[in-house]
């Protein structure tokens, strides 16, 4: 039921899914308290984000630093541009590795499904090329996957 | 060693896709390739170009023919990448769980 579903979609789209046995509005609030997401935004074991600002309005700026601990980190920034509780999410952000990757343009929805949430992140990058960089740099939260077997190919 | 981002630039256009898909059901010529795709060998023969140097197809002398066919190390180093990055992104869902089911709890103790 909690199983999460990656797919890429024309050249140019991720679409992650995912099911919470939790209401939208619980699900929206992990998403932009900072206290919350820096419970569980982490990626691989070993890793923290000391660093969580996230300004959930129209135009509030987004910052994750996260670290392994061991001198390894990284960063995204981005910008909300529409939010609608406990509905929708709309925000751009980009990685620094340290140069900053091109924007990646971010939806997510929240839908009730039964006593839980469907929640559904539709991710736009500028072109296919961009979106192979990411893939290949596993990219902010540790997403990108099975490309090749989602696209059915091997 | 495969070059993860050589991999996937060459996996980010459509005709190389379908060249990958098609040699997924087995070994194939130049030409056997080129027909199902409106293009010339030449072109063809630069997408397996782009394919080979990512480490993603490997050809075979026999004698005037070099059938090509998948490169089972490069596409298995890559799954063994997107393997690790997806459990990374599923662990990262797991942990929402937790903290989920810790807000329910603590809305719980509040309405009591």
């Amino acid at each position: 039921m909690t199983k999460m579903m990656l797919k890429t979609e024309g050249d140019t789209h991720v679409v992650v899914t995912r099911r919470f046995a939790a209401p939208p509005e619980a699900v929206y609030r992990a998403h932009t308290d900072p206290k919350l997401i820096q419970k569980w935004l982490l990626g691989p074991e070993g890793w923290t984000m000391p660093v969580c600002i996230n300004e959930a309005r129209p135009g509030g700026k987004i910052r994750y630093e996260w670290t392994n601990g061991k001198g390894a980190g990284y960063y995204i920034t981005g910008e909300y541009l529409e939010l609608e509780p406990y509905n929708k999410i709309v925000h751009v952000e980009r990685m620094h590795m340290p140069d900053p990757t091109p924007d990646n343009h971010v939806e997510t929805r929240f839908d009730a499904d039964g006593a839980g949430t469907l929640m559904t992140m539709r991710m736009t990058l500028p072109d296919a090329q961009t979106r192979a960089a990411m893939l290949a740099t596993g990219m902010e939260r540790g997403m990108e996957a099975s490309y090749v077997r989602l696209e059915g190919l091997i | 060693m495969l070059n993860l981002d050589a991999a996937f630039s060459a996996l980010a256009d459509p005709t190389r896709r379908a060249i990958l898909s098609r040699l997924a059901k087995g070994e194939a010529t130049v030409m056997e390739l080129a027909e199902p795709f409106a293009m010339t060998q030449p072109a063809i023969s630069q997408h397996l170009k782009v394919l080979e140097d990512a480490r993603l197809v490997v050809r075979r002398v026999e004698g005037a023919k070099r059938p090509r066919r998948l490169d089972k190390a490069g596409i298995d180093a890559m799954d063994q990448w997107l393997a690790m990055l997806r459990k990374a992104l599923e662990k990262n869902y797991d942990r929402l769980d937790e903290v989920l089911a810790t807000m329910a709890k603590h809305k719980k103790g509040e309405t009591r």
